[in-house]
Parts: C-alpha cells; structure tokens; sequence
C-alpha cells in the first residue's frame, strides 16, 4: 500500500446524498413530464431526454470516482480505464443512432408500407 | 507523459517481478480491466437499444405507460415509483459496500462484517423486485390485438382511457378448448391459447360503440394515435392474434423489439447483481472467519466492492434509458 489511508465516510454520506437527489429531481421530472421541455426537440431528443442523460453521467461520474474510488488511483491507470470506454461508446453511439435514424427515414420515405 | 511513463523514474525493478505496474496490484487491476470490458458489453446492448428506438421512433411505447405497478397499491396509476425505490436501494447498497471498504481500510473487521451483510440484504431485495417487475411484465394489464400486418391494436374509451380485453370481449361462443397431450391424438399439444378469441374481441368491440382503437402511431404532441370509430372497426377486421402479457415473440405494449430489449437488458443486469450477491457472501464468510484479518489486508473486500459499484453504475444507466428517457 502506497498511500494511507484516511477515512472517507463524510464524503461517503455527502455523495450519497448527491446521487439521492439527482434520482429524485429525475422522478419527479419524469413524472410531471414539463410540456416545455417534453415537446422540443433538439439533435433527435427532446430536451428532457437530455435532462436524464445529463443527469445520469453526473451520477456516473459520483459512483466512479467516490465509490469505486478512482480518484485515489495513479492518474495512468485512471486514464487507461476512463478515456478508452468514452471514447468508445461516443464512437459506438454515433455509429448506431446515425444509421437507427437512416433506417427510420428510409421506411417512411420509401413505398413499402411496414405497419398496417 | 505521466500517464503513460509509469515506473521508469520510481526506481523500481521493472522486469524482477514484484512490481506493480499503475500502482495497483494484480487482482485490482484486472477487476478495473474486467469492468471496463463488461462496460462496453452493456454499452453494446443500450446502444443497440438505441438504435431500434431510433429504427421505430414513431412507433415504440411510451415507457411510463407500460411501468405503472407498484406493490400492494393495485389498479393505482404509479409510473416510475417502484423503480425509483429500487434504484435508492442499489445506491444504498453501493453505500454500504464503500462502508465496508473504508471499515476493511481500518482493520475493523465487525464493521466489515455489518456492513457487508448490510450490502448482501440490498442487494437481495433489489433482485426479488426486480422479478416482482418482470412478473408484472410478463402477465400484462390490458391486453391487445394484432393484426395481419404485424402492427398492435390497443383499446381506449372515449376520454382515451385504457380499457382491458376482459371489460369488452365477448363471452358467448367461447372459442376452443386449449390441446393438450392428454387430449390429442399422437401426443399433440399447442401453445397456451389466450383468455379470448380474435372473434371474441371483435363482438365485444361491436357491441361497446364507445369502444376505439388505439395504434402504435405517435402524432405530433406525442400521444399515441386514437382512431375513429368506423377507422376502428375497419382496423379491427384485419386482427388475427389476441396478445396478453409480453414474451419473446410478441408483447400488448407496442413494438415486438421492446419486451426483447427489456427482458435481455434487464435481465442481463439483473444476472450481474444476483452474480454479484453470490460474490458478496463468498467474501463474507472470508471476513467472518477471519481470513482477511490474518493476511493483514481487506483488501478483496476491495476488489468485489468494485464490482458492486459496477453493477449499481450499470442500473443508472439501465433505470434512465428504460424507464425515464
């Protein structure tokens, strides 16, 4: 063991209590549904999918670096694990929701008729 | 440079063995390899999820239509609810666990032991919600119809309300009794015959005028669409398949695709965390006999503690693609 060890569980209690909130304000957005963010769109979504999404790589980040304790890792080894997943699923995301949404236009653009 | 030059200047032995290379030993490291593995695997499905969302945009459920249940409330309308609980408790669970972790780091083994049996009961409930979840899943609520094209048929009243099969459909000329092995010749058996007939559904239908068809269609304002009466009866002439419930072939909530994503993706997380329980109480046991007490270090509490986390990490995601967004 290189470094020594302090105890954490006022960040513990602390994070906890972040991710706690960030799960409620979600429900409660999802529940009350605002028309004003439901029913714009932007790049695909509309804005209150993009709310959750935010939402939930704040989250992703608390349960990394607190609770899996990534911070208190050698900065290489935090690189080689973060970097690498990012970018691949940017990558992964990009490649499947371009041509999710090509197939899309091509069903209803073209003369087949699929749903009836 | 720091991230990639990593024991050149310590002054280390690099090739004598004994190293450890980005500062952690073997088993954690491979778990933090493991993890960002089994990550892409899961991102891998979402995605693909994604990608037949993106596929039927105008056509695929709406999510808290399909999750209203929540246990001992029933016929009460509760969206999300019950997964938001579940969610608290895997957050709660991941709590405990990093409690343990910082108990291991102290030596305090009986803090060790309540916390990690503190995890093991989170993680228990939150997999026998989620098969209450399935469970309801599986039996359905309303129940549907589809037609020769494929497309799925749902019934609402005039204010747009819900209305079961069974409120509707016709009891008079009951269909045929269900084949089973002790009644075929040769054997012969068929799949469970659904609680009504097509022809059951139609003269209910004709005989409740208020009755209209819903379509897997989303309009504008992001409603699914509700046809006319005499469009609904039209529609209802092409049925050839009552559905209840969902299955892997067919489900009564919209696309086919849906209940496919819902049961593998949730399924698969579900597997992780029942895995993950099993994990849990192998180590457990370690620390109640003392196995980590007398190697002086907590830390494979550590290492499962990881994987915990890992599999609290994936339900987020898990618990806003199926059920928020």
């Amino acid at each position: 063991m290189s470094h020594v060890h302090v105890s954490n569980i006022g960040r513990i209690w602390k994070v906890f209590g972040i991710l706690s909130a960030v799960t409620i304000v979600e429900v409660i957005l999802g529940i009350a549904k605002p028309d004003f963010l439901y029913m714009t769109d932007f790049l695909g979504m509309n804005l209150l999918n993009w709310i959750f999404y935010a939402l939930t790589i704040y989250k992703a980040y608390y349960i990394v670096w607190a609770f899996m304790h990534i911070e208190g890792e050698a900065s290489s080894l935090r690189s080689s694990v973060v970097y690498p997943v990012i970018f691949l699923i940017l990558y992964l995301l990009f490649i499947l929701l371009t041509e999710g949404h090509y197939i899309f236009e091509v069903f209803k653009n073209s003369s087949i008729k699929w749903n009836f | 440079m720091e991230s990639t030059v990593t024991t050149a200047t310590s002054g280390e032995k690099i090739w004598g063995g004994d190293n450890e290379p980005m500062g952690a030993n073997y088993g954690k490291l491979m778990m933090w390899f493991f993890i960002v593995s089994d990550a892409l695997t899961f991102s891998g499905f979402l995605a693909a999820y994604g990608f037949s969302r993106f596929k039927f945009i105008e056509t695929w459920p709406i999510a808290d239509e399909v999750f209203t249940h929540f246990p001992f409330f029933h016929g009460v309308d509760a969206p999300m609810y019950y997964v938001a609980l579940m969610t608290f408790i895997l957050i709660f669970s991941s709590v405990t666990m990093v409690l343990a972790v910082d108990a291991g780091h102290q030596m305090k083994k009986d803090k060790v032991v309540l916390y990690m049996f503190l995890t093991i009961l989170g993680g228990a409930i939150f997999v026998g919600s989620q098969a209450w979840e399935w469970k309801n899943f599986i039996k359905g609520e309303y129940g549907a119809v589809e037609t020769k094209g494929g497309s799925l048929l749902q019934f609402v009243d005039k204010e747009g309300k819900r209305v079961a099969l069974a409120d509707f459909a016709s009891s008079a000329n009951a269909g045929r009794e269900q084949l089973t092995k002790s009644k075929g010749m040769w054997f012969m058996s068929e799949a469970p015959l659904a609680s009504y007939s097509v022809a059951q559904v139609q003269a209910g239908f004709k005989a409740n005028p208020e009755l209209l068809v819903r379509t897997e269609v989303i309009t504008k304002d992001k409603k699914k669409t509700v046809l006319s009466r005499a469009q609904s009866e039209a529609m209802l002439t092409d049925a050839h398949y009552v559905v209840e419930g969902a299955n892997l072939v067919r489900n009564e909530y919209g696309s086919k695709l849906f209940a496919n994503f819902f049961f593998f993706i949730t399924g698969f997380h579900g597997f992780h965390v029942f895995s993950g329980v099993i994990i849990n109480v192998i180590i457990f046991f370690n620390v109640l006999v003392g196995t980590y007490e007398k190697r002086k270090s907590y830390e494979m509490v550590e290492k499962v503690g990881l994987y915990w986390h890992f599999v609290d990490l994936v339900w987020v995601f898990v618990f806003t693609v199926f059920y928020l967004a």
